[in-house]
C-alpha cells in the first residue's frame, strides 16, 4: 500500500509541477492552450485510473482483514484481559476453577499458537494494543469481544494502552511474554500456586506489615488472607519484570520508591503514598520479592 | 414591469452610502449588523483562536521533545490537548470558514448585504462568549480534560467529578448555535439575493462550496448537539444514556459524535476546496476548467461525508461486513476529490499562470493536501487502521489534511483578499517567508509523526519511555512548531503593518473576475454604488460593455433586490433590519442560560426568561413602517406564489 | 455611468408572501436543523432497543396510550385554525387572523396541558435506565417546541392587536403557521416511537 500511495503522491505532483511550468511559460509568451477535448480527454484518464487504483487498494484491504480474522482454533488458550485505570487485569480460564490464573500486567503465551483474548473494561475505554503481534481492540465497558493472536517467535513483546483512559494513559503498558509451550505451561503451574508461606524472620514481619496496613483492603495474594479485588493481584509479583503497568523496572529499589510514594512516579493513580517506617518498608518489600 | 432600457444613473449615491453605513463608535460597535464588519471581526475573532491554539501546540511539543520529561504534568497536559483540539476544530477552523462565506459571498453574488443580518450579528456573539467561556475556564483550572471528542465513560461523572466536562459540552452548543445561524443565512443569500443572471451555472464555485457546507452543516451539527446535551443530561440530572453502570451505552455516544465528526472535517475541508478554486482560476486568468465536475464533486464528497463515520470505530470490535461498507465508502470519496484536483491542474495547465503568494500557498496546499489525502486512503483499510488508530500515524494524516487543505488555502486567501478587506497590500517578499517557514516548519513537525506512529507512539501520552526510541523524532518535531510559530509571528506583523503603509490597493490588484472585485477596495457601506447584473461565470472577464447595473431600489432605506433560486430573475424587493443592539444583549441572555444550565437544571428555566425578553425586544417593530409596506387596512399587494408582477414563480 | 444601460426594478413589490420570502427559507432552515435532531433522537430509541433483550427493559410497562393519543388529537385538530390563520393572513384580513390566532393558542395551552400529564404517565423516570431516559430526552425535545411556538405565537397575536400592523407581519402569520405544521407533523413519528415501538416491539 505504501509504494502505490508514494506513487500515485509523486505522479500527481510531477503534473501539478508541469502544469505550472507550463502555465507560467504561457503567462510571459502568449502561447495558445491546449483544447478542451484534449483537457477533458487528459482528466477523464486521470479519473479513471484513481477509480481503477483505488478499487484495488479496496480488494487488498478486504482480503487481508478476511486473512487476519481467519484466525482460529478449536481448542485455544483462552484469557479474558480486563481494563482499568491503570493496569491489565490478566485470567487465564479453565473449565477447572482452581485451574483459572490471575495476574496483572503480564501477559504469557504458547509461541506459535492462536490465542484468544476476551476483552472488556471495569471502568472507562481503555484499547488493548501489542503492535508486534495484532492490531488493537478497545476495552468498552458493557461490551465483551474476541480478538485472536499469535506469536510466531518466541520473545518478549511490549504493550501499550492505546485509547485515551485519564490522567495515567500514558503510564498502562504492558508486556506480552511467548515462549516455548513447554515454559509456558511451567509458567502457568507457578502462578497456579498460591503465596508461599514465609520462615518465620524478617519475611514474615514484612507480611504482617502487608496484612494489618492497608495493602490488603485493595491487592489479593493466594493463600493468605488479603482478597483486595480492585488493585493488581499480588500473588506472584515478584516473577513481573515491570511495576505500575510498565511504568519503571522491577527491582527491589522500584518497589520500595513505589510502596512509599507511587504518585511521586505515575501522578493520579489510584495508590495512595504509604508512610510505613524504613524498617517495616525494607521488610515489606523483601516479603514481596519471594512472591515468584 | 422590469425595464430593460438606457437611462442616466440619477440616484443620491451620498443617501445610499449615509443608508447603508452602521454607526461609529464605541456604543455603536455593538449594533453592528453590516455583514463585512461581523464577516472581519469573525475572521480576527477566529485566527486569534488559531493562535492560542497553536500556544498550546507549542506547550505539548515542549514537553513531548524529551522523553520522561516534567515541564508538564498530565493533568495540566491532558487539560492542554483537549484545550487545542476542541479550540482549533471548534473555534478556528469552522469559524474562520464561516467567516469568510459571512464577508465574500454576498459580494460574490452582488448582494447589498447577508440575508438574516441580525442573526449573523448574535451568531459572532455567541462564538466569542463560548470561546472566552472556555478559556476562562481553563486559565481556572477548570479546562475541560478528556479530549475534543469526550468519550464517555470517561466524561461522566463517576470519572471526572469535576465541572470540566460540562464546560466541554457547553462551548459545543455555543458554537453549534453560532455556527448552524450562519449556515441558514449563507444557503438563504445564494439562493436568493444572487445579481440578476446569476443562473445557478453561473454562481462561483466558493459560494458553491458554502452551500454544500452550510448544507452539511444543518445536518450534522445537531448530531454532536445531542450528544452534549445527552452528556449533560448524564451529568447534571441523571439521565444513563452513556454510562454503563445503568445499562446506558458507551458506543451511542460514539455513533452520535462521529456522525458529526466526520461531516465536521468535510465542512472545514470544502471551503478550502472553494477557495482553491478561487484562486487556481484567478491566478490562471481563465475559467475554471470542468466546472460542473467540480460542482458535482463538492456535492457528491458532501453526501458521502455523511456515510464514513465508523471508520472512526474501526477498533471497536464490529462486525466485518459492517466494516467493509465503511472501509469502500472511505475509500471511494476519494474519487470526487480527485476530479478536482485534475480539474484545477488541467486549469493552471492551460492558463496563463501568475506565481504570485496566493498562489504559493496553492502549491503548498497541493503536496502536503495530497500527502494527507493518500495516507487517509491507507487508514481506510481495516488491517492498517487497528494498528495505527490511535497512534501519531494518526495524528500526522489529520494535521496533513486539515492543516494543507484549509490552513493553507486560508493563508491563500488571506494574500489574496486582504487587499479586498484593507485596501492594502501585504508584502510580496514577506509573504514568501511566511510561506516558506510554514512550508517547512509543518513538514518538520508532521511527517516524523507518521514514522513515530509506525513505531507504536500512541496519542494522547503526556510523556514516553527513553527505552522506546521516540526521542530523536520527537525533538525533531518540537523543532519544526518553532519554524511555525515564526511564519504566523511574521504574517500577524506584517498584517498590521500593511494597514499603516502606503501600498493602497486597486479595486482589482490581481484581475480577477468575480463580483468582489468589481467594487472598491474596501467596498462601500453599500457593496456596491451600482448593483450590477452578470451574463457570464466570470463577469469581470466576460460581462460585455453593455452589461446593465440595477436601479430604482430605495436610497433612504436598505432596499435590497430578492430574486428567483433558479434562474436568479428579480422577484421584489425587501427592506433589510437597521442596526440593531438586540442580538447583543440576546446573546449575553443566552450566555447567562447556557453557562447558569451547567450548575442546575432551573437554570434552563429561570435562564430563559431574559431570552424571551431579549428576543421580543429583537422581534418588535421598532417603527410602524419598518418593513417598507403599507400599513392596515390595506388590500392585499404583496404577491403570492406563482403571482405576478415580476416573473412570477414559486420559489 | 450616465446613459449606462439599466434594470430598473422600482416597479417590484416590496415583499412577497410564501415560498418566494426569505423567511420561507429561513424558517425551512430551522425545519431540517429540528428535523434531523428528531431523527437522530429516533435513531438513538432504536440503536438503544438493539442493545437489550426485552423492551421496555426491567419490566417497566408501556407509557400510557391515553394521554399520548389525546395530545395528537389535540395536536392535529390545532391544524384546522393554524390553516385558517394562515390563510388569512395570506388575505391580509386582520379580524380574522386576530380570530383565529387566538384559537390556536387556546389549543397551544390545551395542549401544552395534556402534555404536562403525558409526562405524568410515562410509567418511568428518566433516572431509571437508556430506556427512561431516551423517553423523556424525545418527548422533552417536543415539548420545547411546543412552548416555543406557543410563546412566539403569542408575542405575534398581541403584535396583531396592539399594532403597529403593515402587510410584512401578514407574511410573519403566514410563516409562524408553517412552523406551526412541522411541529405538529414531526410529533407524528415521535409519538408512534415513544407509545407505540414498546408495545410493537
Amino acid at each position: 500500500m505504501l509504494w502505490v500511495v508514494a506513487i500515485v503522491f509523486v505522479a500527481t505532483l510531477a503534473c501539478i509541477a508541469v502544469g505550472v511550468i507550463r502555465g507560467s511559460r504561457r503567462g510571459s509568451s502568449g502561447a495558445p492552450p491546449p483544447s478542451q477535448r484534449v483537457l477533458t480527454r487528459s482528466v477523464a484518464v486521470a479519473v479513471a485510473l484513481t477509480v481503477a487504483t483505488l478499487f484495488g487498494l479496496l480488494v487488498a484491504s478486504v482480503s487481508t482483514g478476511r486473512t487476519i480474522a481467519s484466525l482460529h482454533a478449536a481448542s485455544a488458550v483462552t484469557i479474558t484481559v480486563t481494563g482499568h485505570q491503570w493496569w491489565w487485569e490478566i485470567q487465564y480460564e479453565d473449565s477447572t476453577p482452581s485451574r483459572r490464573v490471575l495476574t496483572a500486567n503480564e501477559l504469557h503465551i504458547p509461541v506459535n499458537r492462536p490465542v484468544v483474548l476476551k476483552v472488556t473494561s471495569r471502568d472507562v475505554i481503555h484499547s488493548f494494543w501489542v503492535p508486534n503481534l495484532q492490531g488493537k481492540r478497545d476495552l468498552i465497558p458493557g461490551y465483551t469481544t474476541a480478538i485472536w493472536l499469535q506469536a510466531d517467535r518466541t520473545g518478549v513483546f511490549r504493550g501499550q494502552c492505546a485509547e485515551f483512559c485519564g490522567l495515567q494513559h500514558a503510564h498502562m503498558a504492558l508486556d506480552v511474554v511467548a515462549e516455548t509451550d513447554r515454559d509456558f505451561e511451567g509458567w502457568l503451574d507457578a502462578m497456579r500456586q498460591p503465596g508461599r508461606d514465609p520462615p518465620p524472620n524478617a519475611i514474615g514481619h514484612g507480611r504482617e506489615v502487608f496484612m494489618h496496613t492497608r495493602c490488603a483492603s485493595c491487592h489479593a495474594i493466594r493463600g493468605t488472607d488479603a482478597a483486595g479485588q480492585i488493585a493488581p493481584d499480588l500473588t506472584h509479583i515478584a516473577s513481573r519484570s515491570t511495576l505500575g503497568a510498565g511504568t519503571l523496572p522491577n527491582t527491589p529499589e522500584n518497589l520500595s520508591a513505589w510502596i512509599r510514594d507511587p504518585q511521586r512516579l505515575k501522578p493520579g493513580n489510584q495508590m495512595p503514598p504509604n508512610a510505613l517506617t524504613d524498617d517495616d518498608l525494607q521488610a515489606l518489600v523483601t516479603y514481596l520479592e519471594t512472591l515468584r | 414591469m422590469i425595464e430593460r432600457r438606457d437611462r442616466p444613473i440619477g440616484e443620491d449615491l451620498q443617501q445610499l452610502e449615509q443608508t447603508w453605513a452602521d454607526p461609529q463608535g464605541l456604543a455603536g460597535w455593538f449594533t453592528h449588523v453590516d455583514h463585512k464588519s461581523i464577516g472581519r471581526r469573525y475572521l480576527v475573532t477566529a485566527f486569534a483562536f488559531f493562535v492560542m491554539g497553536g500556544v498550546l501546540a507549542a506547550l505539548m511539543r515542549l514537553q513531548l521533545s524529551r522523553p520522561d520529561n516534567t515541564i508538564l504534568g498530565p493533568d495540566l497536559y491532558n487539560q492542554i490537548f483537549t484545550t487545542h483540539g476542541t479550540t482549533m476544530m471548534f473555534l478556528f477552523a469552522v469559524p474562520v470558514m464561516q467567516g469568510l462565506g459571512i464577508y465574500f459571498v454576498p459580494l460574490m453574488v452582488g448582494a447589498r448585504g447577508i440575508a438574516f443580518p441580525r442573526l449573523v450579528a448574535f451568531s459572532y456573539w455567541m462564538l466569542l462568549f463560548g470561546g472566552i467561556f472556555l478559556y476562562v475556564s481553563f486559565l481556572a483550572g477548570a479546562g475541560p480534560d478528556v479530549g475534543w471528542f469526550s468519550y464517555p465513560p470517561l466524561a461522566e461523572s463517576l470519572y471526572t467529578p469535576s465541572r470540566r466536562a460540562d464546560v466541554w459540552a457547553q462551548l459545543i452548543t455555543f458554537t453549534e448555535v453560532a455556527s448552524l445561524a450562519v449556515a441558514v443565512s449563507l444557503i438563504t443569500t445564494a439562493l436568493k439575493l444572487r445579481a440578476p443572471g446569476m443562473t445557478l451555472n453561473r454562481i462561483p464555485i466558493f459560494v458553491w462550496a458554502q452551500v454544500v457546507t452550510s448544507f452539511m452543516v444543518l445536518f450534522a451539527m445537531p448530531a454532536v448537539m445531542l450528544a452534549s446535551t445527552s452528556l449533560i443530561l448524564d451529568r447534571l440530572v441523571g439521565t444513563h444514556f452513556f454510562d454503563v453502570e445503568h445499562a446506558g451505552d458507551a458506543l451511542l455516544w460514539q455513533h452520535l459524535f462521529w456522525f458529526f465528526g466526520h461531516p465536521e472535517v468535510y465542512i472545514i475541508f470544502i471551503p478550502g476546496t472553494g477557495l482553491v478554486s478561487t484562486i487556481v482560476t484567478a491566478f490562471s486568468q481563465r475559467r475554471m476548467f470542468g466546472y460542473l465536475a467540480a460542482v458535482l464533486s463538492l456535492v457528491s464528497t458532501a453526501f458521502m461525508g455523511f456515510g464514513l463515520w465508523v471508520h472512526h470505530m474501526f477498533a471497536t470490535g464490529l462486525p466485518q461486513l459492517g466494516e467493509s461498507f465503511f472501509t469502500a465508502a472511505s475509500i471511494i470519496i476519494a474519487i470526487p476529490t480527485g476530479t478536482q484536483i485534475f480539474c484545477w491542474i488541467a486549469t493552471l495547465w492551460s492558463g496563463r499562470l501568475m506565481v504570485k503568494t496566493p498562489m504559493l500557498w496553492i502549491l503548498g496546499f497541493f503536496a502536503i493536501f495530497i500527502a494527507g489525502g493518500l495516507t487517509g486512503v491507507m487508514l481506510a483499510a481495516v488491517p492498517l487502521n487497528t494498528q495505527v488508530h490511535d497512534t501519531f500515524f494518526v495524528v500526522a494524516h489529520f494535521h496533513y489534511v486539515l492543516i494543507g487543505g484549509a490552513v493553507f488555502p486560508l493563508f491563500a486567501a488571506f494574500y489574496y483578499w486582504y487587499p479586498k478587506i484593507t485596501g492594502r497590500l501585504l508584502s510580496e517578499r514577506l509573504g514568501v517567508w511566511v510561506f516558506g517557514l510554514l512550508f517547512v516548519g509543518f513538514n518538520l513537525t508532521f511527517f516524523p509523526m507518521h514514522i513515530l506512529g509506525l513505531h507504536g507512539m500512541p496519542r494522547r501520552v503526556y510523556t514516553y519511555p527513553a527505552a522506546m526510541g521516540w526521542g530523536a523524532l520527537n525533538l525533531l518535531a518540537s523543532v519544526g512548531a518553532i519554524f511555525m510559530a515564526c511564519a504566523v509571528a511574521i504574517f500577524i506583523i506584517d498584517s498590521i503593518r500593511a494597514l499603516a503603509a502606503n501600498r493602497v490597493a486597486a479595486p482589482n490588484p490581481w484581475n480577477a473576475g468575480t463580483l468582489e472585485w468589481a467594487t472598491s477596495s474596501p467596498p462601500p457601506h453599500s457593496n456596491f454604488l451600482h448593483l450590477p447584473t452578470v451574463s457570464g461565470r466570470e463577469p469581470l472577464w466576460e460581462n460585455p460593455p453593455e452589461q446593465p447595473v440595477v436601479v430604482g431600489l430605495r436610497t433612504d432605506a436598505r432596499d435590497v433586490l430578492v430574486t428567483h433560486v433558479l434562474d436568479a430573475e428579480p422577484d421584489h424587493r425587501l427592506l433589510f433590519p437597521a442596526p440593531s443592539i438586540w442580538p447583543f444583549l440576546t446573546a449575553i441572555a443566552a450566555t447567562v442560560l447556557f453557562i447558569w444550565s451547567i450548575f442546575t437544571p432551573w437554570g434552563v428555566i429561570y435562564g430563559a426568561v431574559p431570552v424571551f425578553v431579549t428576543m421580543v425586544g429583537w422581534f418588535w417593530p421598532k417603527s410602524a413602517q419598518e418593513g417598507g409596506t403599507r400599513l392596515w387596512p390595506l388590500q392585499r399587494s404583496l404577491p403570492r406564489p406563482n403571482e405576478a408582477p415580476a416573473a412570477g414563480g414559486a420559489i | 455611468m450616465s446613459g449606462a444601460r439599466t434594470l430598473d426594478v422600482s416597479a417590484l413589490p416590496p415583499g412577497a408572501f410564501g415560498s418566494r420570502t426569505l423567511t420561507f427559507w429561513g424558517t425551512l432552515g430551522i425545519v431540517v436543523i429540528e428535523g434531523t435532531v428528531f431523527a437522530l433522537a429516533i435513531g438513538a430509541y432504536f440503536y438503544l432497543v438493539s442493545r437489550f433483550p426485552a423492551w421496555p427493559p426491567h419490566g417497566v410497562a408501556a407509557p400510557d396510550l391515553r394521554w399520548g393519543t389525546l395530545n395528537t388529537i389535540v395536536l392535529l385538530a390545532s391544524l384546522v385554525p393554524n390553516e385558517l390563520a394562515r390563510r388569512a393572513g395570506e388575505q391580509v384580513n386582520l379580524g380574522k387572523v386576530r380570530i383565529w390566532m387566538v384559537v390556536c393558542l387556546v389549543f397551544a395551552l390545551a395542549f401544552n396541558a395534556v402534555r404536562a400529564f403525558e409526562f405524568a404517565h410515562l410509567n418511568v423516570m428518566w433516572d431509571r435506565d437508556a430506556y427512561g431516559s431516551i423517553v423523556w430526552l424525545m418527548l422533552g425535545l417536543h415539548t420545547t417546541h411546543i412552548i416555543t411556538d406557543f410563546l412566539d405565537s403569542t408575542v405575534l397575536t398581541v403584535l396583531m392587536f396592539t399594532g403597529p400592523v403593515e402587510e410584512h407581519r401578514f407574511v410573519d402569520v403566514e410563516e409562524n403557521a408553517v412552523y406551526w405544521y412541522f411541529v405538529v407533523l414531526a410529533w407524528l413519528p415521535i409519538y408512534g416511537v415513544i407509545y407505540w415501538a414498546p408495545r410493537l416491539l
